[in-house]
């Protein structure tokens, strides 16, 4: 095909965004799609340039949250942080998020790119583009419809690790990630985040779910380079370089997980700043204002109560959500989809225990029922069961202000997240 | 209102450990339950390899796997293997599920063409493929419609003389060809339907529960229990896409 000069298709690819968002859309397939067609090296040239080039985030579980904190801490130090925005983790998303931030010239205002991509994309990525870091978070069951099965999930992941130039940070309590770090080249930086003894138990690994017959692996050793979560008590974490404790510094995001996350984030920041540039005190100070993305933990306001938004994914992820709030009641709806971003199959209900709900007060979306069931079987009360998540979050804002509290898969969170929108006219739902 | 549980039934769950992929505990769990609510305490016990097939067993369950997991047990179920023909031919009620399934026939065999010899329960012959046959199904059987979830890439190939547990309606089935799902035999059964097979199918619940209780008692008094919640969810799988 011949060679349609880069600026001249930005300028077409920023014309056909344009168009679409005129049109309602989000902005994010259309042009995605044509800049592809008319020059399928779009994407690797314009990052291949960035002077600190890219950093690949993936995983199975916290992505979204993690690529947040690394972008704000990378941010706050100073650096120009160009990253794919929430649900664009193919090609043609990445595509549209660098339409939104190119100048005319077609080149990106960054000095490095954090990218979230999902695992399978993740391993095709990396064939045109090779990343300088990478950060594995974990490998847990997912979509399997969509990956087959767990051991493949790993392996997508040590081709990631493999593709890497100068640096790889790995979960050190997840095995299947862990031994990954066998594989590499002895000149590659290897680094961990992990959790403390007392932590590890609040959050079992998919291995620990299921049985721990298929990996054995033994602990990595800690150095000083890693990045230990040693203790949580509400939102007031302790963080460990190594083994030399941080003083106790209060998060504003929620959770075992997420602060699992932060451990994670901060691992790969410090391995990008370098450890003599990221000071320790500096680095706390700009993660204790780090926000987790929409669905992960952060309550919105309705009639002056908190309304908690949790987006579910699978088994391991419902399991320590439902784990995490279990101390704080609140009125609580549970939306099911099975559209493709949710995954097909809603056998990964089954492996999710949810009796410690005692009532759910509405479940909605396209599985609803699937969800009842599931609720029948663990003894959970149902009050009503309405597919339509409109009417369903309707009825889980009815009666009395109170705290609420949504559990949802990806899609069914994206509807309820409109809704709301509309409803209230929320400006800063932040994806 | 479900009856107090007067009568005892023993489950034994094959390698809880390994083969378990695929939210397989829903079946235990449905069994455990729906016994409750039909008035019989069922037991669990677990089969690790290496231990004895225990007395007294009423229901067999077995799941799917990681390659990784089949590697464990294969060596496992070939020693315990004519115990579970001995239960089978007791009319013992089993259920297994993809790899166990396929390890119940005679071989599954790898795309680079190694066998793994299964205990031959089953005149069955599985071959590892390079398509993945996925997504929902709904296959016709002697309890009514089979809705559920398929996703495997062996291809099963029935004997002359094997029965299959069902007729594929809608999906692949056992190798996307012939339209049959699964095997049966005695009250054995075979099927690729993973995880949530028995909570989105009552009917085929409750007759592996009789067929246990028959076993025990020689009599089986079923409760009355509330499907609605399942009635729906089949209802809405069967018209979701592939």
């Amino acid at each position: 095909m011949h060679m349609i000069p880069h600026k001249h298709v930005v300028t077409i690819g920023k014309v056909v965004r344009h168009a679409s968002r005129l049109r309602g859309g989000t902005g994010s397939a259309l042009p995605g799609l044509v800049v592809e067609k008319l020059d399928p090296k779009f994407a690797a040239r314009v990052l291949s340039e960035l002077p600190q080039g890219i950093v690949i985030i993936t995983g199975t579980n916290g992505k979204t949250t993690t690529t947040k904190i690394v972008c704000k801490l990378l941010h706050d130090h100073g650096y120009r942080v160009f990253t794919n925005r929430t649900g664009s983790n193919f090609t043609r998303g990445i595509i549209a998020s660098i339409l939104a931030e190119t100048n005319s010239d077609g080149m990106l205002d960054a000095d490095i790119a954090v990218l979230e991509l999902d695992e399978a994309y993740a391993a095709q990525f990396v064939k045109l583009i090779r990343p300088r870091y990478s950060l594995l978070l974990n490998v847990m069951r997912d979509q399997l419809d969509r990956f087959g099965e767990i051991d493949h999930t790993a392996s997508l992941l040590r081709r990631v690790a493999e593709a890497t130039i100068e640096g790889v940070v790995l979960n050190r309590d997840d095995p299947l990630v862990s031994k990954i770090a066998s594989d590499l080249p002895t000149t590659m930086q290897v680094r961990y985040f992990g959790l403390g003894e007392e932590l590890k138990s609040a959050f079992p690994s998919d291995q620990d779910l299921y049985g721990k017959s298929s990996v054995h692996q033994p602990l990595p050793a800690v150095s000083s380079s890693d990045v230990i979560l040693e203790k949580l008590s509400g939102r007031s974490a302790t963080f460990a370089f190594g083994t030399a404790s941080l003083p106790r510094k209060t998060l504003k995001i929620d959770g075992v997980y997420n602060a699992q996350n932060a451990a994670a984030a901060l691992a790969v920041t410090r391995m990008i700043l370098g450890d003599e540039a990221a000071d320790p005190a500096w680095l706390l100070g700009s993660l204790a204002n780090a926000r987790p993305a929409f669905g992960r933990g952060e309550a919105i306001e309705i009639d002056g109560q908190p309304l908690e938004i949790i987006l579910v994914k699978n088994p391991a992820g419902f399991r320590l959500a439902l784990d995490s709030y279990a101390a704080r009641p609140a009125r609580t709806m549970i939306a099911i989809n099975d559209n493709y971003a949710d995954g097909r199959d809603m056998s990964w209900l089954w492996d999710v225990p949810f009796k410690s709900l005692k009532h759910v007060e509405v479940i909605g979306g396209i599985r609803a029922y699937d969800m009842a069931l599931r609720l029948q079987y663990d003894d959970v009360e149902v009050g009503t069961v309405i597919p339509s998540l409109s009417k369903a979050l309707s009825t889980l804002l009815a009666d009395k202000p109170q705290p609420r509290r949504i559990f949802c898969t990806y899609t069914a969170m994206m509807a309820i997240r409109r809704q709301l929108q509309s409803r209230y006219l929320l400006e800063d739902i932040d994806a | 209102m479900p009856k107090p549980p007067t009568k005892t039934l023993t489950l034994l769950h094959l390698y809880p450990e390994q083969m378990n992929i695929y939210g397989d505990w829903g079946n235990v769990l449905t069994l455990v339950q729906r016994a409750k609510w039909h008035g019989y305490d069922m037991k669990i016990v677990d089969h690790h390899p290496g231990k004895q097939l225990p007395a007294d067993i009423d229901i067999v369950i077995g799941g799917g796997g990681q390659d990784s997991g089949q590697t464990v047990i294969q060596d496992d179920l070939l020693r315990i293997g004519d115990g579970l023909k001995r239960l089978a031919d007791q009319r013992v009620p089993m259920l297994v599920i993809c790899g166990l399934y396929q390890l119940f026939g005679h071989f599954f065999q790898t795309k680079d063409g190694e066998r793994i010899r299964g205990i031959g329960l089953f005149d069955i012959e599985t071959y590892g493929g390079d398509k993945r046959m996925i997504g929902n199904i709904v296959t016709r059987t002697a309890y009514g419609d089979l809705i559920g979830y398929e996703n495997h890439s062996g291809m099963t190939v029935l004997g002359d003389d094997q029965k299959a547990l069902g007729t594929v309606v809608r999906g692949d089935g056992n190798n996307g060809k012939d339209k049959t799902e699964g095997a049966v035999y005695r009250y054995v059964f075979g099927s690729y339907l993973h995880g949530s097979l028995l909570p989105k199918n009552p009917v085929f619940a409750d007759a592996l529960i009789e067929y246990a209780a028959m076993h025990r008692y020689g009599s089986f008094e079923p409760g009355i229990i509330d499907d609605h919640f399942a009635d729906e969810a089949r209802r809405i799988a069967s018209t979701r896409p592939r």
